[in-house]
């Protein structure tokens, strides 16, 4: 079961810079390694990673075999409204995930 | 019923691909060291690439190359006329020279992100960023890998 946890401030105030976290459970095979018969294991990585703010793109990002397992991606953003954050996680093997989290701006 | 020789031939014959597999590369350095180069040029063209302005954090000394703190910050105002379009992070000694690419706007309100990398060895990381002018900044982090990443097996 794909799932991941974001840490979102439920409330902040208009124009204040938030930070948010984004933890995805995965094991971000990465392609490179050996089983003992000398098979290589297939890669299986998450391959994107997108934030949007009531549907304008806060950011985008794009990860290789270099993040560890479990990636964690934490940023920041600039509360203007109301509304909802919402995360996108996509890769190998038809994996993808959408977290939704709502945030109130006084 | 396997007699011993028959045995011994079947088991020679299975072993064999995978210790033929298993060998590394002669010139592993110098195809890395290409392909930092490439993914390089790949990012910024021919532009040149200035130091400063970006601060690449990283702990010197790594017990453990399987999840390594990162983060990196970029000294900018980040408004709509001048704001970071993408931060990339390289290395030169992972199987992969990239790590990762953060592509961002005048919404993240500030310039910097966080994750946790894998490292393969002890080398210096890479950071640029991609300014809305179509400059590019950088900054290099030396990290000693007491343990490597990827080595679970003893293979790369």
């Amino acid at each position: 079961m794909a799932r991941a946890v974001v840490t979102v401030p439920p409330r902040a105030k208009r124009g204040e810079i938030v930070e948010i976290k984004t933890l995805a459970q995965h094991t971000m095979e990465t392609g490179f390694r050996r089983t003992q018969t000398g098979d290589l294991i297939p890669r299986d990585i998450i391959r994107t990673f997108a934030c949007t703010y009531n549907g304008v793109e806060v950011c985008r990002v794009e990860l290789h075999p270099a993040i560890a397992a479990n990636p964690l991606i934490a940023f920041t953003t600039v509360a203007t409204e109301s509304g909802a954050l919402k995360f996108e996680w996509a890769g190998d093997n038809g994996y993808s995930v959408t977290e939704i989290a709502p945030i109130k701006v006084e | 019923m396997t007699t011993r020789r028959q045995f011994l031939i079947v088991s020679a014959a299975l072993a064999a691909p995978a210790a033929a597999r298993a060998q590394l590369d002669p010139n592993l350095a110098a195809n890395r060291k290409a392909a930092f180069q490439a993914a390089l040029k790949r990012i910024v063209g021919d532009t040149k690439v200035a130091r400063g302005r970006v601060k690449l954090t990283l702990p010197p000394l790594i017990d453990n190359g399987n999840s390594v703190p990162l983060s990196v910050s970029v000294e900018s105002p980040m408004t709509e006329a001048d704001h970071v379009k993408a931060i990339h992070v390289l290395t030169e000694k992972n199987p992969l020279p990239d790590v990762i690419t953060f592509a961002l706007g005048p919404r993240a309100g500030r310039a910097s992100f966080a994750t946790r990398v894998r490292l393969a060895d002890t080398q210096t990381v890479t950071a640029i960023a991609q300014m809305s002018d179509g400059s590019f900044w950088s900054d290099g982090a030396e990290v000693v890998v007491t343990l490597s990443a990827c080595l679970e097996e003893g293979l790369i």
